[in-house]
């Protein structure tokens, strides 16, 4: 590991401040970014320590929804009462994910922010665009069972790993981002993240000295909740193919659905359209087959993950029939 | 570059001056002389190096010490002795919980805070439901210990070991 200053930061604007200078990084759990020094992936000059900022809290909000600090763990967020009640999904996502050591460890902040497990990113002796830009990829034609097929560029196919992401974009999550300047915005999640393009090195839209201090959840969606995830083995693994589904039943027909997909992008993805298709409709195969060919239409194999395709189709056919039947 | 640290280890206090690169498990290991804590993958993936770290289950390997300034941390020094274990350990032996012993301090730890969660009605991934008491059957305790691996396999004497220490701890 490469030396580095440490400083310890005991205010929001402290943080933000020092994670604004050049070569700083922001560390909370630390589960992924300890690795990533170790390797020499990331080389940090700074690092600049969170964790003893009061971004513990879950709360309510006035709207009926819940802030979650960006300090809770993914083990508090999980077991919070109220996110087992009214918002299973995000729970059993969790659960799905890691082991019981790392989700004690890793916050909400941080999950978001956890970068690609590509073998070659994480390969200092070889070329990858995201850690190296313009070095090349060579997951393209190489090593890419865990890969994405969707919205992936000539320039990098890594795929994002988080479960607890793809349940808050089902969940129409926001992230509470403050500045240097002390200004807060808020960003839903589906516009936080960044497709690779000719610039995989750039993930999120957050800028140097931002600081994301909560995610935001609006009132509960009710309805079935369901997130499947498809791995090599049963537990501690990331996901092949995962789905977030929410749903609600009218009188035999889709009245309400949200989806969103783990495993197949860079980024949780999500596809309205795929939503759009199936509201109003009664479930039956045919429906659900036209809904997999809405998602998959772009969808792209690179050899090793051409199984990723047909797993998706078959994945999304399997959670679609069990929500709409437990949502009867 | 070190920074000054103050540890609770084992109820013991400890000021050291850590290089900021030093994790928890190298300190232990290398300055510490707590050589139960042991070294596997050193990337979070074998849970050979767990910890508990204010009462919680963690990964020495994936944390730095200047980090844990003030908190109180138990390894497998501070849960038994060879002359008075604790219910796990006992178990442990009794049921062949291990061969080469070299996860064995990891999953005793983790086991031993396994089981506290298991108390506090945490659910896992394998939970029918999310909400009540949890009731920690074999498929329980296997998911909610996944993450020590065990390269020689002994995880059917693991989990009777921690079935048996769940019995004890109920009656």
């Amino acid at each position: 590991m490469k030396q580095f200053e440490y400083a310890r930061a005991g205010s929001i604007t402290d943080a933000t401040a020092a994670a604004a200078s050049q070569g700083a990084a922001i560390i909370a759990g630390g589960t992924n970014l300890i690795d990533l020094m170790k390797l020499e992936v990331m080389t940090p000059d700074t690092l600049v320590d969170i964790n003893r900022l009061e971004l513990h809290a879950i709360t309510s909000t006035p709207e009926g929804g819940l802030r979650i600090g960006a300090l809770v763990t993914n083990s508090a967020l999980a077991a919070h009462d109220v996110v087992r009640r009214e918002y299973e999904v995000l729970s059993r996502a969790l659960l799905a994910g890691a082991s019981g050591q790392l989700r004690n460890k890793a916050t909400t902040g941080g999950n978001l922010l956890q970068r690609t497990r590509c073998a070659y990113f994480y390969d200092t002796a070889m070329p990858c665009n995201k850690r190296a830009p313009g070095s090349g990829c060579h997951a393209q034609g190489g090593f890419n069972r865990i890969l994405a097929i969707l919205g992936t560029s000539d320039h990098c196919i890594a795929t994002h790993p988080s479960d607890m992401a793809v349940a808050m974009m089902a969940l129409d999550a926001v992230v509470e981002i403050e500045n240097t300047e002390g200004e807060i915005r808020q960003i839903a999640l589906q516009d936080f993240y960044c497709l690779p393009g000719t610039t995989p090195d750039i993930e999120t839209v957050l800028n140097a000295g931002d600081l994301i201090t909560a995610v935001v959840l609006p009132a509960p969606m009710g309805g079935t909740h369901i997130y499947r995830k498809v791995r090599d083995r049963a537990s501690y693994a990331f996901a092949l193919v995962s789905i977030a589904a929410i749903a609600k039943m009218d009188a035999g027909k889709i009245a309400e659905i949200s989806l969103a997909f783990g495993g197949l992008a860079p980024k949780p993805w999500r596809d309205r359209a795929i939503e759009d298709l199936l509201i109003g409709h009664a479930p039956t195969d045919a429906l659900f087959d036209r809904a997999a060919d809405v998602l998959l239409a772009d969808a792209k194999g690179q050899g090793a993950n051409d199984f990723k395709i047909p797993l998706t189709r078959r994945t999304l056919k399997a959670v679609l029939r069990t929500v709409t039947e437990t949502a009867q | 570059m070190t920074r000054r640290t103050t540890l609770i280890i084992n109820g013991e206090e400890h000021v050291v001056d850590v290089d900021h690169r030093t994790t928890l498990l190298d300190l232990f290991r290398h300055h510490l002389d707590l050589n139960g804590v042991k070294k596997g993958c050193d990337h979070g993936q074998c849970g050979a190096c767990t910890i508990i770290v204010n009462g919680q289950r963690i990964n020495a390997c994936l944390t730095l010490a200047c980090m844990h300034d003030g908190d109180d941390i138990t390894t497998i020094e501070g849960l038994g002795t060879p002359t008075h274990m604790s219910a796990l350990q006992r178990a442990f032996v009794k049921h062949d919980g291990f061969q080469c012993g070299y996860c064995t301090a990891g999953q005793i730890c983790s086991a031993t805070a396994m089981l506290e969660e298991a108390k506090a009605g945490w659910p896992s991934n394998v939970s029918e439901t999310l909400s009540g008491d949890v009731t920690l059957s074999d498929e329980e305790i296997s998911e909610r210990m996944s993450g020590n691996l065990c390269r020689c396999s002994a995880y059917a004497g693991i989990v009777s070991a921690i079935r048996e220490a769940v019995s004890e701890t109920d009656q």
